[in-house]
């Protein structure tokens, strides 16, 4: 175990090193990232007339939801991106051998290898958009509610990443799966909506097949008192279901890979 | 150290015809084909060993050394290395191995080689001090410098070469395969890396298996060469004994102080070329001795040069008339 923490150190320590490398790169990321914040605050606000809800939600309670969405946003920008977005170029030139040959748990390594930290001032802007929405939704903030939201957060983060690094994992056959992930991608721009905002079908659709309602409405609504502990144990559940999935198929891809590939 | 027995690999090909039309039939029904890349090798490389291993493009090369080190499962078989079967990729077998490949690159593009030899020292579980230790030493036999400080895209080829080695051997493998190591350097950085490696096998006692498009590299480093074919191994024994059998022949080459005619050098090998005072005959190696004894004896020589026509040759040409 101290040999996996030390690596991550290390992983990290290089990580953060190569953004330095390219400190106009670093400037213009963070630029991009409040101009897609204020963006999409915009947008939301569109929607809403004086005393308006949108699916029984009201301005306030619908920043928490925007909140949730950009740290989740963020997350992926920070972490699933530039870690499961090299998969594809691993397989594509070869150097996943590398990966293979190292004593080292390749999921491990192509999950946590590097880090964006484009994406951490959006983790804290989401986080104080979603302090600011249950201030204003009159939410009174607990050390249990603080508590069960992290507890969401983590599960939701889980269950992002089981995703997208299945999808990555199709590469190994496929070799290109940007475009799948693009898809991943906008399905989780849907989930800066309340649940309640959307179509009957489509909330079946976010809540059982690709279940984005986890990651931002049911926290939201933990945090309001609505939904109870059984959707938080749903959740976790979720999570840990999504990320044995994404094991058990990473290791049937690897049996493939090294049975097939030259 | 490494035990192949009867080794072969099958792949699935997808064929695809040219143009429009063959493409949207490949995508929508895919034809497959078997192809053989490696067909029944069996060879043992004893524990200190450096091993040559030759073979045109495509001969299964390749193949053969990602079998050996488990990134392919064999399609038959038995492979032993270090005593593990290596597709199983077991750690304590990982830690004993390592590849390096001329053509692609582990260390980190735009940081210095050193915080990619930090990544591996983490990895490979090798205490700070020990790791510092190790690259010093290694870094040293290879001259290198301040380079390791220096961000890998501002390295020239040969420097990337010599410090993808050193993040290669930083764990010290018993094993080391190594796939065109010298690929695309000049002819100083080949000799280089060339008389590392020599180095490296004597003081460690590694066992080494080494492909190469030089014959140069071969010929300095391997005194055992293996010679695959279309995944057939064709030999396995001293770079000696494989240039006997793909040469029989040596060639010498004559300046002599006035033109003869061509009956005078009748029974004295075969004449290739005569121009002059400029004589080229082909000679058994056996008969080598005999018949320059006689050219000196019979001739007013001026000069005489006995030389082996270039392996690369022999083997290119062999494998072009299709005699193997």
């Amino acid at each position: 175990m101290g040999r996996y923490w030390r690596t991550l150190r290390r992983f990290w320590g290089t990580a953060v090193a190569v953004q330095l490398e390219y400190q106009a790169n670093v400037l213009i990321e963070l630029l991009a990232v409040a101009m897609s914040l204020s963006g999409s605050l915009f947008l939301l606000s569109l929607f809403y007339g004086p005393d308006q809800t949108l699916g029984g939600w009201s301005w306030a309670q619908a920043l928490m939801v925007q909140g949730l969405y950009t740290v989740f946003d963020g997350m992926a920008t920070t972490w699933l991106r530039p870690n499961l977005g090299a998969i594809v170029t691993h397989v594509r030139e070869g150097t996943l051998d590398f990966v293979l040959l190292k004593p080292i748990d390749s999921q491990f390594w192509l999950s946590l290898r590097t880090l964006s930290p484009a994406g951490l001032p959006e983790i804290g802007l989401g986080l104080g958009l979603l302090a600011w929405g249950s201030h204003q939704a009159g939410v009174v903030l607990t050390l249990s509610s603080l508590l069960t939201v992290l507890v969401m957060l983590l599960a939701g983060g889980l269950i992002l990443y089981s995703l997208w690094f299945l999808i990555a994992a199709t590469s190994i056959w496929f070799v290109k799966t940007w475009n799948a992930t693009e898809v991943l991608r906008a399905l989780l721009a849907s989930g800066r909506y309340p649940l309640n905002a959307y179509p009957p079908a489509l909330r079946l659709l976010f809540t059982l097949v690709l279940p984005v309602a986890f990651l931002t409405t049911v926290p939201a609504q933990v945090l309001l008192g609505e939904a109870a502990a059984p959707m938080l144990l749903a959740g976790l559940g979720l999570a840990v279901l999504f990320f044995a999935a994404a094991r058990a198929f990473w290791l049937f891809a690897l049996r493939f890979y090294t049975s097939a590939s030259s | 150290m490494i035990q192949v027995e009867g080794l072969s690999k099958i792949y699935r090909v997808a064929e695809k015809q040219p143009g429009l039309a063959g493409t949207l039939r490949h995508f929508v029904r895919r034809r497959t084909r078997d192809v053989t890349a490696v067909q029944d090798v069996s060879f043992r490389i004893e524990p200190g060993e450096m091993v040559g291993f030759l073979g045109a493009n495509g001969a299964g090369k390749t193949t053969t050394l990602k079998m050996l080190c488990g990134l392919i499962h064999p399609s038959a078989g038995e492979v032993h290395v270090a005593g593990h079967r290596p597709q199983r990729r077991q750690a304590e077998f990982l830690r004993r191995i390592t590849l390096v490949m001329g053509q692609k690159q582990q260390l980190l593009w735009d940081l210095p080689p050193m915080d990619s030899l930090r990544v591996n020292a983490a990895v490979y579980g090798i205490p700070d001090g020990v790791a510092q230790r190790r690259i010093n030493e290694l870094a040293d036999l290879l001259e290198l410098g301040e380079e390791l400080t220096r961000p890998v895209r501002k390295l020239s080829l040969g420097q990337r070469m010599k410090a993808e080695l050193l993040a290669a051997l930083l764990h010290e493998p018993e094993v080391l395969f190594l796939d065109e190591p010298t690929l695309g350097l000049d002819v100083n950085a080949q000799a280089r890396v060339r008389q590392f490696l020599a180095q490296y096998n004597r003081r460690t006692g590694a066992t080494v298996l080494l492909t190469s498009h030089y014959m140069a590299d071969i010929t300095a480093l391997c005194p055992r060469v293996l010679l695959i074919h279309q995944g057939r191994l064709f030999h396995d024994g001293p770079l000696e004994v494989l240039a006997d059998q793909l040469a029989p022949e040596r060639e010498v080459r004559l300046e002599l102080e006035s033109p003869v005619e061509a009956d005078a050098l009748a029974g004295l090998g075969r004449l290739e070329q005569l121009e002059g005072c400029d004589v080229r005959l082909l000679v058994p190696r056996d008969q080598l001795t005999a018949v320059v004894a006689q050219l000196l004896d019979r001739f007013p020589v001026r000069d005489l040069d006995v030389t082996d026509p270039p392996i690369e040759e022999l083997i290119g040409g062999l494998f072009r008339q299709g005699r193997v």
